[in-house]
């Protein structure tokens, strides 16, 4: 059996919507910022396996662009998670209810 | 020894971003060198540098070459957004200072970040490919979450700036998914390749589901229902300066791409997305509208009024041509003006800590400030569309071209839900006038900020009595997009 663009695209959703899922139901904003980190990596495959499959740089040059933003958004995520955590003592979403309305 | 073709491309086609980019750069650079320098004068270099920006953007709107380099274009549709963008940032700039010193949080850093947010709003703004506009629409959003969590100490606004960058970045990720499966359909980043490529295919289910992708994201970004629940908390816990912020510079960039991308990319499938975003408008007009009217907090039933905003925009972007995108362009520039002022008014009265963001807080302002209070009727009616204030321009060509493509039925939702959205406005306006104060306020009244609400009155009156020659360089600015 050969690899087919198919294949590609196929895992590069299923890791999309397991990062999707995982966000929705994980309540560890730890964990929800991994699978965000998830989503993204499934649109890299998606982008390569195009890029591949069109012959076209275009697809490969945005993966490069999205792990930049994707390293920009981990440093800035991480440090508002950790001064969040420093008021806090804790990482549970479902703490995080000083606003209602 | 090989001669290297060296091309130097055609650098006038971004000429404001440069400029926003070596302000933003040169701010950050004298605060660190300059480390007791008065941070108010970081406030007046950035605003000097996006009002040269601003100007230089008129003028290319005016000249109306479109010059292009790869990926970026300077059409006058991106011209009228960067005026947007500069406007807004200048009265950010303005109202910023003294609110920062007080709550003991003026760092020279904040003025270099939202100038790197300008900067990518303007990136977004004119961007032609998908690459461009997403790398825009993150230049913009991470500085925007280091932004709403500027008051460390404060676990209000650290909670702000967590659920910010969570669903920023999970609608981002939805964003992408969506780029990827239009350039898996089409093999082209490029806006309008895309839609030859789509062009005469028809709509098949994965450019449905690009669409819908595509679509979701944009409607996280300007808080439309049901994905404006992330925007009251953080409109609430992020500084009240950010939150003027957020409240017009994003929302403006959002609709700047979304427009671009669904006229010009999608235009085949025009019908397609229209039934989507009719279905958006409806269930955003409503919940916003209802939702503020129980709301006590200021901060937090200025963000349903403003999830209410983007449900009349999107009313202009289901009617398109150029009627429906040239009122969008200018409401969104009445936007900028009511809505800042407004957050001005807020950031006037509030004590340290947060005191003073309740609407209650408001009562007998008319007495112990006669001023103050007359500048907050004058946005509390433009906001609700009273005429003559700009406001009322902006709803009325609006309304006016949903009427004129027949959706006259949207209209009438749009005006119904207007007359609701009058109630939590006037209420505000009650409280000042009509009953007598608890506490005494204390006002924290600076020349910049002065300044800035006198020009945001004077621009309401003016745009709201001459809208037509508003609206005829709207009109004139959308014509390179249609």
């Amino acid at each position: 059996m050969s690899v087919t663009l198919e294949h590609y695209i196929l895992l590069g959703t299923l890791l999309f919507l397991i990062g999707v899922t995982g966000f929705l139901i994980r309540k560890n904003i730890f964990l929800m910022f991994m699978s965000v980190e998830l989503m993204m990596n499934g649109v890299n495959i998606c982008f390569v396996a195009f890029a591949r499959y069109f012959g076209d740089m275009a697809g490969q040059a945005f993966v490069l662009f999205v792990m930049t933003v994707a390293a920009a958004e981990a440093a800035v995520g991480l440090a508002i998670i950790l001064t969040l955590y420093r008021n806090r003592d804790t990482l549970n979403a479902d703490e995080f209810n000083l606003m209602k309305g | 020894m090989t001669e290297i073709a060296l091309q130097i491309p055609n650098l006038k086609a971004i000429w404001p971003e440069m400029i926003v980019l070596v302000t933003g750069l040169t701010v950050l650079t004298i605060d660190f060198s300059l480390p007791r320098l008065n941070k108010g004068f970081l406030a007046f270099l950035g605003a000097l540098g996006l009002a040269v920006a601003g100007i230089v953007s008129y003028q290319t709107l005016l000249l109306d070459v479109p010059t292009e380099i790869v990926g970026l274009t300077a059409d006058p549709y991106a011209q009228f957004f960067k005026i947007i963008f500069s406007v807004a940032g200048v009265m950010i700039m303005g109202i910023s200072v003294r609110f920062l010193e007080r709550e003991q949080y003026h760092y020279g850093e904040y003025y270099a970040l939202v100038l790197f947010a300008i900067l990518g709003q303007m990136i977004m703004a004119s961007g032609t490919s998908l690459l461009v506009i997403y790398v825009g629409l993150e230049l913009m959003a991470i500085a925007l979450y280091i932004l709403a969590g500027l008051f460390k100490r404060t676990p209000r606004s650290n909670e702000a700036s967590v659920k910010y960058f969570l669903l920023g970045s999970f609608s981002s990720g939805l964003f992408l998914y969506g780029i990827a499966m239009t350039y898996g359909l089409t093999g082209s980043l490029d806006l309008s390749t895309i839609a030859g490529a789509i062009d005469g295919r028809g709509a098949s289910g994965l450019l449905l589901l690009a669409l819908i992708m595509m679509a979701t994201g944009f409607a996280f970004k300007v808080a439309a229902a049901p994905f404006h629940f992330w925007s009251p908390d953080v409109y609430e816990g992020a500084p009240t300066s950010v939150t003027a912020f957020m409240s017009v510079g994003p929302k403006a960039a959002a609709f700047a791409a979304l427009i671009r991308v669904f006229t010009v990319a999608f235009g085949p499938v025009r019908i397609e997305w229209t039934t989507l975003f009719i279905v958006l408008s409806i269930a955003t007009m409503v919940t916003g509208n209802f939702i503020a009217l129980r709301q006590t907090n200021i901060k937090r039933m200025l963000a349903y009024s403003s999830i209410g905003h983007a449900g009349y925009l999107m009313i202009g972007l289901v009617v398109g041509g150029e009627i429906g995108t040239a009122s969008v362009l200018l409401y969104l520039l009445i936007y900028a003006f009511m809505n800042i002022g407004a957050f001005g008014v807020v950031i006037l009265l509030n004590r340290v800590g947060g005191v003073g963001d309740q609407i209650d807080d408001f009562a007998g302002l008319a007495k112990t400030s006669q001023a103050s209070a007359f500048v907050m009727l004058v946005f509390m009616f433009s906001l609700a569309g009273i005429p003559p204030t700009a406001g009322f321009a902006g709803k009325f060509y609006i309304f006016m071209g949903a009427v004129q493509a027949g959706y006259a039925w949207l209209a009438v939702i749009g005006v119904l839900n207007s007359a609701v959205s009058a109630y939590y406005y006037l209420r505000v306006i009650v409280k000042m006038y009509m009953t007598d104060a608890t506490t005494e306020p204390t006002l924290n009244v600076s020349t910049a900020m002065s300044a800035i609400l006198f020009v945001a009155v004077v621009a309401v009156f003016v745009i709201g009595i001459f809208p037509e020659f508003f609206l005829s360089l709207a009109k004139s600015s959308v014509a390179s997009l249609l």
